[in-house]
């Protein structure tokens, strides 16, 4: 048996990568992979094109209403999909209440003690909610869990800021431990040059863009009928897009610390590609009555 | 008031008129309570069965919990071992109320050290305090090897044990080789139980995991032992001299026995004995780890039968006879050495001691509460003395503990009107020994407040408390004593038979009225 690969998905809140993970977790499967998801955001959407369902109930709902953690079995949270892609949401509260952190490390930790990661499975991908806004969205990338990470980014200004922030957080936990950078997946917004961008993004962090996801509306067809373009048109051109990031996925070796980038260099990378303007320093803080006086 | 002449304490000072006429005084002007009578109504309602079944309805809240949090129980794992400053991650009221708990119970200065996080440290992550709390711990307190464990704050905002001290020996605040094992401790999960077990897998794992080439299973002809949570000094005592009999040579996986009972000679020692990293290192060769409280170490067994591929013996805690003999059977079984004759002597003392006491204990009825394989030990071997025990309250068993007990109340007739309450509070107990009264209850110190209120309905109602279990503050040195092997039940034994006999003699000491069982002999 290969040794089981687990992989985290960050990126920016709404990029696409719940619909990216789980179209690329469809491909692995067809191509014989034994895949399990852990979605890590509360709003649990991660499972729902594999299951075909609205939400799939999660551990921290099901633990809530056992009374507690500890009285859950695993057949109770794991749910089996398209591709015999095993299926669970970790959960956590509404938005406002609570601590979402703290779900992700209860659920994943319950998954650990109770066997889910077995023999079998050859890749484990956590979908990871937007913004790692605390130690408990790093859970998945702690030793012994996640050791590839994945982006994904588009050539938007605040898709790549927050992808830069993301590089910053696993520098933090690599240099302790085996946690590294495997690539920037593009998930394209059609934004002017986003290859050529989004390839010199990933140079200047290290990396690779391992795969250039093109923009196709078969995914929102696919999406509304609560199904992954692999299953719903296997014979589209975006189905073989997301083949691709499959096999490249499959075959990649290419895992570096990442070297984030300073603010201003990012910026200056941004103004190389025409996406932000230089900044006119001599109008800062001047009223339009001031502006209009010196003029 | 006092008098310089006959300083009084606190009782039976307050009873002299003055005092009385003060409190009675503050009563009436500022406390706003309730009638007396209304008092005395409701302290009778909450007596009744009616009151019972709504208290065991009570969902959400606990009333005078029978358990202590995780980190508690990582903390005597990490003092077990030898010049290892026990060190949490976390607030430090959590970490004060760690040391005074055990300072309380065993009477013994206790040093534990925390990285105190307050708001800065619960928003931006614990690193830095884990960063400079390792420095100045490393330099400070003459430490060997730092156990690292969390208290909620640390949990709850998901600091990560294995990425800060990483860093931190990367970026020089301690020396790489210092050893630094830890655990997560969340106290919302388990109880002590749980975070002993943490702890100690912790240790083993953080010496062996990646150190295991050239070792198996029985290169160095010892046996491990694992104590668990363990707060009897007797039992460490007990276990090594068992098999010291046996010429069994053995590594006791976390023995705080010395440092939890150090000499008043003038020298203060912040540590005494212990667990050697070299013994921990050495302990995958053993030909295999005897876990004294099965029931709570489930995630050393999994580490030692998976890492170290110990057959791990299926072995309950040996407390009583049966249970003593079957775990010396099979420390013979495994090691090939045989039971001494100075066992078997011991063991027919004990048979010599429980026909002697069994006139006065046999049909008694009994409720215990403490921890699952404390309480499985206990009731095994109340059934042996031909006591009932009634209501068992284990406020940290599960379902699993919960199978295992009924089980075993099947096995005798003695259990018949056993009942197992796994996750039952010591208000739901409370209720029990009003509605269903038991002869006696057994476990700590907190089992004193169901006395009084039952004492409160009448004297007739009154349930003794005999403190055995965890922890003992209000009687001196009980944890010195023993509860394990023959030893320790001979030890259970006297402790039950005079409680039994002490209450004899308090119900006929009235002169001319019950004196007539009041007997110089018993």
């Amino acid at each position: 048996m290969a040794k089981l690969r687990q992989c985290a998905i960050y990126g920016k809140g709404g990029i696409g990568k719940s619909t990216t993970t789980q179209n690329l977790v469809s491909a692995l499967a067809e191509a014989g992979k034994k895949v399990m998801i852990v979605g890590c955001d509360p709003k649990a959407d991660s499972t729902r094109l594999i299951l075909h369902s609205k939400a799939q109930t999660t551990v921290m709902h099901l633990a809530a209403e056992a009374g507690s953690v500890e009285d859950l079995e695993l057949e109770d949270v794991m749910a089996i999909g398209f591709g015999g892609v095993k299926c669970v949401e970790s959960g956590g509260p509404e938005p406002g209440v609570g601590c979402a952190g703290r779900g992700v490390i209860t659920a994943i930790n319950f998954l650990e003690e109770e066997g889910a990661y077995d023999e079998d499975l050859d890749f484990v991908f956590y979908d990871v909610l937007g913004d790692v806004v605390c130690g408990g969205f790093a859970m998945p990338i702690r030793e012994n869990k996640a050791q590839e990470i994945y982006i994904v980014v588009s050539g938007e200004m605040m898709a790549m800021y927050a992808a830069n922030n993301i590089a910053k957080g696993i520098v933090k936990y690599a240099n302790s431990g085996g946690v590294r950078l495997a690539g920037l997946i593009c998930n394209s917004r059609k934004v002017d040059r986003e290859d050529e961008l989004i390839t010199a993004l990933a140079e200047r962090l290290g990396t690779q863009m391992i795969h250039f996801v093109p923009r196709d509306n078969v995914v929102q067809h696919a999406e509304i009928r609560r199904m992954t373009v692999i299953e719903y048109d296997p014979k589209a051109k975006q189905a073989d897009e997301y083949r691709a990031l499959a096999r490249k996925i499959i075959d990649n070796k290419k895992f570096v610390i990442p070297t984030p980038l300073e603010m201003e260099e990012l910026e200056d990378l941004l103004m190389e590609f025409g996406i932000m303007e230089a900044e006119d320093e001599s109008i800062v803080g001047k009223t339009a009555a001031e502006e209009a006086c010196a003029a | 008031m006092q008098a310089v002449e006959d300083i009084k304490p606190c009782y039976p000072l307050f009873r002299n008129d003055d005092y009385k006429g003060t409190i009675a005084r503050k009563r009436e002007k500022y406390e706003e309570g309730h009638d007396p009578k209304k008092v005395a109504e409701t302290f009778e309602w909450t007596t009744t069965k009616e009151y019972q079944d709504l208290n065991f309805k009570r969902e959400a809240l606990t009333i005078n919990p029978a358990k202590a949090c995780q980190p508690l129980g990582s903390a005597l794992c990490g003092l077990g071992f030898k010049k290892t400053m026990v060190y949490i991650h976390g607030s430090q009221g959590c970490v004060a109320y760690f040391r005074t708990y055990f300072n309380r119970h065993f009477k013994e200065p206790i040093a534990f050290i925390a990285d105190s996080m307050t708001e800065d440290a619960a928003v931006f992550g614990g690193q830095k305090n884990i960063h400079e709390g390792l420095a100045n711990a490393s330099k400070l307190y003459g430490a060997e090897m730092i156990a690292v464990s969390t208290t909620c704050i640390a949990e709850v905002i998901g600091d990560d044990l294995n990425a800060f001290i990483g860093n931190a020996k990367k970026e020089g605040h301690i020396a790489e080789d210092f050893p630094v094992p830890f655990a997560h401790t969340p106290s919302f999960v388990g109880s002590h139980v749980t975070g002993w077990d943490n702890m100690e897998e912790g240790i083993l794992r953080y010496f062996t995991l990646n150190d295991m080439e050239g070792k198996a299973p029985g290169k160095n002809g010892k046996i491990n032992i694992v104590p668990g949570f363990e707060t009897y000094l007797g039992n460490y005592r007990v276990v090594k001299r068992m098999l010291k009999e046996m010429d069994v040579p053995f590594t006791m996986l976390s023995d705080p026995e010395e440092v939890l009972d150090t000499p008043a000679d003038g020298e203060f020692r912040m540590y005494a004995g212990g667990t050697t990293i070299d013994e921990v290192k050495d302990a995958p060769n053993a030909i295999t780890t005897i876990l004294m409280q099965p029931l709570g170490l489930d995630k050393t067994k999994k580490f030692v039968e998976n890492t170290w591929n110990h057959e791990v013996p299926k072995l309950n805690i040996p407390m009583g006879v049966e249970w003593t003999d079957e775990w010396l059977m099979k420390i013979s079984e495994v090691t090939g050495k045989p039971i001494p004759e100075s066992l078997t002597k011991e063991r027919g003392r004990l048979m010599d001691m429980m026909t002697d006491s069994h006139a006065w204990l046999h049909g008694k009825k009994m409720a215990v509460f403490g921890d699952p394989d404390f309480t499985l030990g206990m009731v095994k071997f109340l059934m042996e003395l031909g006591v009932e025990p009634t209501h068992i309250v284990c406020h940290n068993g599960g379902k699993r503990w919960e199978k295992a007990m009924k089980k075993l109340l099947e096995s005798s007739p003695y259990g018949a009107s056993g009942r197992a309450y796994p996750g039952a509070d010591l208000w739901h107990l409370r209720s029990l020994c009003f509605t269903d009264k038991p002869d006696f209850l057994i476990g700590n110190s907190y089992g004193k407040f169901i006395q009084r209120d039952t004492f409160h309905k009448g004297k007739a109602f009154e349930v003794p408390l005999i403190r055995i279990g965890f922890p003992i503050f209000d009687r001196h040195h009980l944890h010195r004593m023993t509860t394990l092997g023959y030893e320790g039940a001979m030890y259970i034994l006297t402790t039950l038979t005079n409680a039994v006999l002490d209450r004899l003699d308090e119900d006929t000491k009235f002169l001319g009225v019950t004196d007539y069982n009041f007997d110089l002999v018993r």
